[in-house]
């Protein structure tokens, strides 16, 4: 039996691995940055200090990786909450490339920031 | 506490109302009877022309499933006092057409049931002599939440994608394909994945979750779901970058 070719499974690992590197870091990143950092919970790390722990590739992949992968968390997230939502399948395509364009277009601008800071 | 209460109940008689109109009927508000023993005394004493499903009375036949004050619920298994003082608004179990009263057809879910195949597949099926095909609890404890489904329905009447998308396969379908697949008897995944992986299957579910919120039996068709999204994700993954392989396992 053939099957239908479908980018759906796809899109769906990205979306769920999306919504667990969200979930696992950007409360780590919040808590550091919104609260130990600011109320001295923690000793503030230098502007050199972050600045070569963010020239390390590593941290940069992770960095990408959280951010490429949030917005395909998202993207999969508002097309269904637009098709089901505001029910407005019937402009599935550009609601497609609306989405996924935007969280392509969202990694581009990540890793350029990312190489270039 | 009062000694009556008002059920507010869903007409709808082909040939004579062009639409459900509501229908108030006084029942005795009794504690030990359920919004079916209303229904039924209103049949008794009041209007034999009230048409419902029912059958067992305990929860283990599905057939009594309707929408009491919004919500889908087994009919049985829901008791006046807890609407007290009322009124209780009955209506038919939604996203389903309704033939008469609170009697709905459910001929899409018994049409696309058959195309999971929930029963045990076996490539080769051992002879009778052979006994029995052995499990262990662990084993058993893999599926058995899936294998309490009565086909109810209320999953489908709550589940917000089904009354969009009338193809989607639906929650009680894939729970029950799930029940199958995680069995360590069953060897007919394969053959259940092509319905399972279409997009009228899993793909169609957002995981709202209504399905497993309602379920009267304690089934996670939700969970199934997201499951089998998993393992179907990770197939088509494997069969992407190894093309071969797994064409070359499958059978014709």
């Amino acid at each position: 039996m053939n099957r239908r070719r479908s980018p759906e499974p796809l899109l769906w690992m990205l979306f769920s691995s999306g919504g667990m590197v969200a979930a696992l870091m950007v409360p780590i990143l919040l808590f550091l940055f919104g609260v130990a950092f600011p109320i001295g919970l923690l000793s503030t790390p230098s502007h050199a200090h972050l600045y070569a722990v963010l020239h390390n590739p590593l941290t940069r992949l992770v960095l990408f990786g959280l951010c490429a992968l949030a917005l395909f968390h998202w993207a999969h997230r508002f097309r269904y909450t637009l098709y089901d939502g505001l029910q407005l399948k019937r402009y599935a395509v550009p609601i497609v490339i609306l989405c996924y364009g935007g969280a392509v277009v969202g990694s581009v601008i990540a890793a350029g920031l990312l190489l270039t800071v | 506490m009062a000694t009556e209460i008002t059920l507010e109940v869903a007409r709808y008689r082909p040939g004579v109302d062009s639409e459900p109109v509501m229908q108030s009927y006084q029942v005795p508000l009794r504690e030990h009877w359920a919004i079916l023993d209303g229904l039924t005394y209103v049949k008794d004493h009041l209007d034999g022309t009230l048409s419902f499903r029912w059958s067992c009375r305990m929860g283990i036949c599905g057939s009594c499933g309707m929408t009491v004050n919004g919500e889908p619920q087994l009919s049985c298994a829901t008791f006046l006092t807890d609407y007290a003082p009322g009124p209780i608004r009955v209506e038919p179990l939604h996203n389903f057409p309704v033939i008469r009263d609170l009697v709905v057809d459910i001929d899409d879910f018994m049409t696309k049931l058959p195309k999971v195949k929930p029963w045990i597949v076996r490539e080769v099926q051992s002879p009778v002599e052979e006994g029995e095909y052995l499990q262990t609890p662990e084993e058993m404890d893999e599926y058995q939440q899936f294998s309490m489904c009565i086909n109810c329905m209320l999953c489908y009447s709550a589940c917000p994608v089904y009354s969009l998308e009338p193809h989607f396969l639906g929650p009680a379908a894939i729970a029950l394909a799930q029940r199958y697949n995680l069995d360590s008897r069953d060897e007919g995944a394969d053959e259940r994945r092509d319905v399972l992986s279409s997009p009228e299957g899993i793909w169609a579910c957002t995981f709202v979750g209504e399905c497993s919120a309602v379920c009267p039996k304690g089934v996670d068709p939700a969970g199934a779901i997201q499951r089998y999204k998993l393992t179907a994700a990770t197939q088509s993954i494997k069969e992407l970058l190894m093309p071969r392989s797994l064409s070359s396992r499958r059978k014709g």
